[in-house]
């Protein structure tokens, strides 16, 4: 099945090669950081994590939001997605693995990598999430290659498959559950210490997965013979609508506990976010766009006409995916450490070299899904 | 001496039977007494803790007098990072309403303006830090120091996103530059690990009081066994009104403050 990667149109190398190119920049400013250390980043004592771990908890969202197709093809029968069931898997092979490489650019003492499984430490939630991550790696690349290569030869997959499938259903919900405990449970670190934590990152990957995959339902509609289908993208977006407006609700329950009860260590991370905390403002710009963008994405997504509309749904889907990415790819993660512990403001912004090594990844994510999703589109053609 | 693949063979064969004679040996050599004699001078506890006596600091002592602070860092070869970003410290002072955020009143906090509160590890009873780790490179000892594997911690900063006391700095570049007067006594440290106060655990070992409680010319540091009801910190502690920090959050900080 893998040779079908190297046979393309220019187009496609050209893709790739930019990619490469991306790649090997990245690479080159990650050697720089493994030579210096973690200095030429933008953390700091006060915010020690930034935009990696930022990235990682969002990736974490985009690969769970697979399970939006999986769960109702399989368990509801939902027939139209029996056609992209695959892109929703590659799709979370592509961001587990962005999330594993942005574990490892952030770690500082990345040759001692192993020390996890040297010492394993059932008490550390990142232990545990390492667990989940690896294992829905293999998941989906075991499911996703088994089906695909069955279809390619007409074939129904193997019957061992079908557990697997199931079991990868409540493991998407379990990856972004233990990516939230990573948060939810640090005493002191009031943004974070929420029981709704979970439930927010669940919501907002179930928005902004099926978002992405449908802006790439309609690439592939482009550039291959293969079509997703309408009614797919149709399910897709009402799935969408209820998980942004779920998730939007969601962020409205931090406020109202926070800015209702008063307590100033509750209002502050929100504060700084919103408006600036002691003249810091450097997040505010950013914050109020993911609001607009917010607004944006819900009035196109609730209005039936728009949602239809390719055009305008397109709109909306890149709306939910840049508000979900500002939300919780940059704001929670740094938010979560302004103030620090002495009640101190110390603002953290990204580095280009750190910058470039989060464009690194990201390119690496969309080689891997390029690959992946040729191969697969090529089959798509092949039995059509 | 002339090696062939024959007799590089038969060596190797050789030592690896020698190594699996190994847990023969241990069996029949086994005993009860440690494999390292412990220094007879060293002091044992089952809970070390220390009582900072800010009025004695501040009443006694020296304006801008940062002894303790000077003693810790050159002993444990801290270095001077010569910025706030990636500032290491494992004793420090900061503000009243800075150390206790949420318990300043206006003033209270008026009072105690300008005046010096020192900050250090809490050595909790019940750690965030030795919670979160993912590899064990820090662990509580059985007299109660929390402790760091330098050489185990994988430097994912996980235990300063969960100290709620800001007590742990991180070696973002070479530190081994920075410190000014190096003790051989006492390792330093790479790049890319956390580092912060042990309670001079290295010390107890050879019967030493903490390198600050040492360097106090006023007394203002005590240290010693919350278990033994005997100890200068139980009396302390008996004998004055004492607080902690952020107690609300239930790690149970071993350093208490007197502050009037």
């Amino acid at each position: 099945m893998l040779e079908r990667a190297f046979k393309g149109d220019q187009r496609y190398f050209r893709w790739l090669m930019l990619l490469l190119v991306l790649m090997g920049m990245g690479f080159a400013s990650y050697l720089v950081q493994l030579n210096r250390g973690l200095t030429i980043t933008g953390l700091s004592r006060d915010v020690s994590w930034g935009f990696y771990i930022a990235q990682f908890t969002f990736l974490v969202g985009v690969a769970a939001s697979a399970v939006m197709v999986v769960l109702p093809y399989y368990l509801h029968n939902v027939k139209v997605f029996g056609r992209i069931t695959i892109l929703g898997e590659f799709l979370a092979v592509a961001s587990v693995t962005m999330c594993l490489l942005f574990i490892i650019v952030d770690l500082g003492k990345p040759m001692r990598l192993l020390n996890v499984l040297l010492y394993p430490t059932p008490n550390s939630i990142l232990f545990w999430d390492m667990i989940v991550l690896n294992g829905y790696l293999f998941l989906n690349i075991i499911i996703g290659w088994n089906v695909l290569e069955a279809e390619r030869k007409g074939v129904h997959y193997p019957g061992w498959v079908k557990p697997l499938i199931y079991l990868s259903i409540p493991w998407a919900v379990s990856i972004h559950t233990v990516t939230a405990f990573l948060y939810a449970g640090l005493p002191g670190r009031h943004y974070w210490l929420t029981a709704i934590m979970a439930a927010r990152f669940l919501a907002s990957a179930f928005c902004s997965g099926p978002a992405l995959l449908i802006l790439l339902a309609y690439l592939v509609k482009k550039y291959t013979k293969f079509d997703p289908g309408k009614e797919a993208i149709d399910k897709l977006s009402i799935i969408a609508t209820y998980a942004m407006v779920i998730s939007v609700f969601f962020v409205g329950l931090e406020f109202f506990t926070a800015f209702y009860s008063k307590i100033p260590s509750h209002m502050e991370a929100l504060k700084y976010l919103f408006v600036g905390l002691e003249g810091h403002r450097t997040l505010v710009p950013f914050m109020w766009l993911f609001a607009i963008l917010a607004v944006v994405a819900l009035v196109l997504l609730i209005n039936p006409n728009t949602r239809k509309n390719e055009k305008t749904l397109k709109i909306a889907c890149a709306a939910v995916f840049l508000s979900m990415w500002l939300e919780k790819g940059m704001g929670l993660v740094i938010a979560g450490f302004i103030p620090n512990p002495f009640d101190h403001v110390r603002e953290y912004s990204p580095t280009i070299p750190e910058l470039m090594i989060v464009l690194g990844v990201w390119a690496t994510g969309f080689f891997i899904l390029s690959v992946l999703y040729k191969i697969a589109t090529t089959i798509k053609e092949e039995t059509a | 001496m002339e090696t062939n693949r024959r007799s590089f063979l038969k060596i190797g064969g050789l030592c690896t039977l020698g190594l699996a004679t190994l847990p023969i040996h241990e069996l029949l050599a086994k005993t009860d007494l440690p494999r390292v004699a412990s220094n007879p001078e060293a002091f044992h506890g089952k809970q070390w803790a220390m009582v900072v006596d800010m009025r004695k600091c501040w009443e006694k002592g020296k304006a801008g007098c940062k002894d303790c602070i000077d003693a810790c860092h050159k002993v444990h070869n801290v270095p001077e990072m010569g910025n706030v970003k990636e500032e290491i410290k494992w004793l420090w002072t900061d503000n009243y309403e800075n150390v206790f955020p949420g318990q300043g009143n206006p003033y209270n906090i008026e009072n105690l303006r300008g005046k010096p509160f020192l900050a250090l590890c809490n050595h909790c009873a019940n750690p965030p830090c030795v919670r979160v780790c993912p590899t064990q490179a820090t662990f509580k000892r059985a007299d109660g120091i929390t402790m760091m594997d330098m050489h185990r911690c994988i430097g994912c900063r996980f235990c300063m996103a969960a100290c709620p006391f800001g007590a742990r700095s991180f070696n973002f570049r070479e530190p081994r530059p920075y410190i000014p007067e190096l003790n051989m006594a006492y390792p330093t440290r790479e790049r890319g690990v956390v580092e912060k106060c042990e309670f001079c655990s290295e010390r107890l070992e050879v019967g030493l009081m903490p390198a600050c409680v040492e360097a106090c010319k006023v007394g203002g540091l005590a240290f010693g066994d919350l278990a033994d009801p005997k100890s200068n910190v139980r009396k302390l502690l008996a004998s004055n009104y004492t607080i902690r920090r952020k107690p609300e959050l239930g790690t149970e900080p071993n350093v208490y403050y007197i502050v009037s």
